[in-house]
């Protein structure tokens, strides 16, 4: 056991898999000799050799597409994208070919790849460097989406997404990278290393996809989020003096429907925070199934803070993500309702 | 997985993964580089048969010479004063870099990237265009903007997102976008703005105009599906257009070998395409003057496209992000064998008999000074953290041309 960044448990997920498995391989822009921008696959070739992990040519639909054929001959690629705002390029290939390889072949071909990505904002990285794409890819039967908000999840989850038979989506928030951001943007973050949740376990281990942990118990309400926006949810709740129940949904598709329904039915109010734009974002899937599922146990409507519908700008960038103060409105609001 | 492929006479396969001549803590080393001399490399006419000067997209196109003399078929374009004023745009860019290096690192901005080493590229390119000519950069062509005379002033209001920033601070410092100076809104997603240069080229051509496109692409980017789009669109309808490739040997800590690949040369893209396809020098002004002309006067003439490949070197860091002193030699610019474009113009211009060490220095003098005096200007109206900034109302503007219902709601629940 010992403290990590959520960058040093993403590569030790990474690491132990390689190791335990010759047929991880990983690869993606800057990601071989350099060890990826984010520094995240550091040390993995020097380790396992230029074939197991290497720098791949700036070509996002040649990354995904080369590794749905390697999967295809029974290798389990784990590639990255260096930023999720420069996916797109690859959505053809995941979304026609990676996501239904199973269903249109009939099983006879499978897609077992994880594709990372650095997501989120709050770097001042403008309209290119802070998106949050998730919604894109949940609309797609056959994908899996994943959210880790720390470092333990983190490693856990990504273990268990090369485990896994499917084509998985694993979103990185890049503003959890260091710390557990919370939104407070002119204060420092604390550092994993003085954060709970910045014990890695040693070795192999799992977190299972589909499964959302409780991050607060509450009686007052539910708050749903994901990454980094479960530590603004948290501080949201504490300033404000709110006994709110905290879900954590870290994986978004298959959606752990159960433990929000219970949670819910119990708070009678659900406040949904994402950094995500609002239209068409998971926010919404997430109210039409409390919706669905909790009708009659509602005492308030459901409520969504998230990212304006503007592209994500730079100098604005805290008008934009939806930080404490916000959400604090949203949530005295919810108790008023 | 267990190997069950059938028993060959040849062995097992393995895989090839190119790696760099040297790393970092190596001896820098571009013996592998082939480069011909100065004056060299013949001058086809414009409206001679591509299959006759396939050659080119091989070599290197190269007007200055060890000397600093001028020298071969594509020289004497320029005269004294524009050469003077070639040596102050760039000498004005490689400032202005500096200038808002150390801004950035003083916290007045978030980001910025450098030139440092390529800005004989854009500097020179600018003057062979004509106005109503349109460029769709990448984020290292600033010098399209000086060498046109852009102002510094606005281009530091962008860079600090302040209250003049003519982008309302939406945009990341420096993608600048001015459809007066013919420079098209940068987008930060790479190649995508490759092919929309062949398609407003080819919006010229239908409307029977007379104005030409330059799309800018660098090597590491080359590997993206969109410059190959932009190379079969190019070809099929022989658009007006100049497709510029900026080598400079890295994309960020990727070697250029990764994108190229098997190719001799990323020129060489271009023939398989059927488009013909040069090499220059980008570290001699002259000579990228005299292929840029050339090739905008083939594109001009309805030729159809050209592609150009400049062959230069990345001096700086990646960005401000980036640090290479993790993957390549400290000492490889010192060796890179084309020289500092700066440095080659000036002796060339002191050979003429038109400049001397004195003036240079006085003139790098005048132009610190003008630069700085824009900069404290700029930052008059403030800089990212400090000061004057765009308003949150400004994030809700521009999405549309008239703001829907749902962001006039969520502008109003933003309260601004
Ligand atoms: C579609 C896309 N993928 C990845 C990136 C991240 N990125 C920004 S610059 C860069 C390297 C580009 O290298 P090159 O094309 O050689 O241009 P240079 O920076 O050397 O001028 C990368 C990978 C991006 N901006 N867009
Ligand atoms: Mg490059």
């Amino acid at each position: 056991m010992a403290r990590k960044t959520m960058i040093e448990a993403i590569r030790d997920a990474m690491d132990i898999m390689m190791e335990r498995d010759g047929d991880v391989v990983v690869f993606g822009e800057d990601v071989g000799f350099f060890g990826g921008v984010f520094r995240c696959t550091q040390g993995l070739q020097a380790k396992y050799g230029k074939t197991r992990c290497f720098d791949a040519p700036i070509s996002e639909a040649g990354i995904v597409g080369a590794a749905i054929g390697m999967a295809a001959y029974g290798l389990k690629p784990c590639v990255e994208i260096q930023f999720a705002d420069y996916v797109y390029p690859a959505y053809d290939q995941i979304v026609s070919e990676a996501a239904r390889l199973r269903y249109r072949s009939n099983g006879g071909f499978t897609c077992p790849i994880v594709v990372r990505m650095p997501t989120g904002g709050g770097i001042f990285g403008g309209q290119t460097h802070s998106q949050s794409p998730e919604a894109l890819f949940t609309h797609v039967s056959g994908l899996k989406v994943v959210v880790p908000s720390n470092p333990h999840d983190a490693k856990g989850l990504l273990i268990a997404a090369i485990e896994d038979p499917d084509p998985v989506i694993f979103l990185e928030p890049k503003r959890l990278y260091n710390g557990p951001f919370d939104g407070h943007h002119d204060r420092p973050v604390t550092p994993w290393s003085k954060h709970d949740l910045g014990e890695v376990p040693d070795g192999h281990y799992t977190v299972p996809l589909g499964k959302a942990i409780k991050r607060r118990e509450g009686k007052q309400l539910t708050i749903l989020a994901y990454g980094t926006m479960v530590y603004v949810a948290e501080a949201a709740a504490e300033e404000h003096g709110i006994d709110a129940e905290i879900i954590d949904l870290r994986t978004l598709l298959p959606l752990d429907l159960e433990t929000i329904v219970e949670s819910v039915s119990k708070t009678g109010r659900c406040v949904i925070v994402h950094e995500a734009t609002l239209t068409s974002g998971f926010g919404a899937e997430l109210a039409a199934l409390v919706q669905e599922h909790c009708f009659y146990k509602l005492e308030a409507p459901v409520a969504r803070v998230t990212g304006w519908d503007t592209p994500y700008p730079h100098a604005q960038e805290w008008d934009y993500f939806p930080g404490p103060a916000r959400v604090g409105r949203a949530l005295a609001e919810a108790l008023e309702g | 997985m267990s190997h069950d492929g059938p028993l060959g006479e040849f062995g097992p396969l393995s895989l090839h993964v190119p790696e760099p001549a040297v790393r970092h803590g190596g001896e820098p080393d571009f013996s592998n580089v082939n480069i011909p001399e100065a004056g060299s490399v013949r001058r086809p006419d414009v409206d001679s048969n591509p299959e006759d000067f396939r050659d080119l997209a091989f070599s290197i196109i190269r007007v200055l010479s060890r000397d600093g003399e001028a020298v071969g078929p594509w020289a004497g374009l320029l005269n004294d004063e524009q050469l003077i004023e070639g040596l102050r745009h760039m000498m004005t860019l490689r400032t202005f870099d500096a200038r808002m290096q150390i801004a950035q690192r003083q916290g007045k901005t978030s980001f910025y990237m450098q030139h440092l080493g390529e800005e004989a590229v854009s500097c020179a390119f600018r003057k062979a265009l004509s106005p109503g000519d349109m460029n769709f950069p990448t984020y290292r062509q600033a010098g399209l903007l000086i060498a046109d005379d852009y102002p510094m002033v606005e281009m530091m209001c962008q860079i600090y997102s302040n209250e003049r920033d003519p982008l309302k601070g939406r945009q990341l410092p420096i993608m600048y976008s001015s459809k007066e100076h013919g420079f098209f809104s940068i987008s930060g997603n790479l190649a995508t703005q490759y092919i929309q240069a062949v398609g407003w080229a080819m919006a010229s051509a239908i409307k029977n105009d007379t104005k030409i496109a330059a799309g800018w692409i660098g090597d590491g980017s080359t590997a993206e599906s969109d410059f190959h789009a932009s190379l079969v669109f190019a070809s099929t309808y022989k658009a007006p257009v100049v497709l510029n490739i900026v080598n400079n040997q890295w994309a960020i800590s990727t070697f250029q070998g990764i994108a190229r690949g098997g190719s001799g040369t990323f020129a060489a893209r271009g023939l398989g395409f059927g488009i013909p396809a040069l090499r220059v020098d980008g570290n001699d002004y002259l000579a990228v003057y005299a292929v840029a002309k050339w090739a905008i006067e083939r594109a001009r003439r309805n030729l159809g496209p050209t592609l150009v490949e400049y062959v230069t070197y990345r001096v700086g860091a990646h960005s401000t992000s980036d640090d290479p002193s993790a993957y390549r030699p400290k000492t490889e610019s010192d060796a890179w064998p084309l020289g500092d474009p700066i440095v080659r113009l000036k002796n060339h211009l002191i050979g003429r008999g038109v400049w001397s060490e004195e003036r240079h220095k006085q003139t790098e003098a005048e132009i610190l000074d003008s630069v700085i005096a824009a900069q404290k200007e700029a930052e008059g109206h403030g800089t990212l953290h400090a000061g004057g900034k765009p308003s949150a109302r400004d994030m809700f503007e521009g999405v549309y041309e008239t703001m829907p219902p749902h962001l006039r709601r969520q502008r109003q629940e933003a309260g601004v």
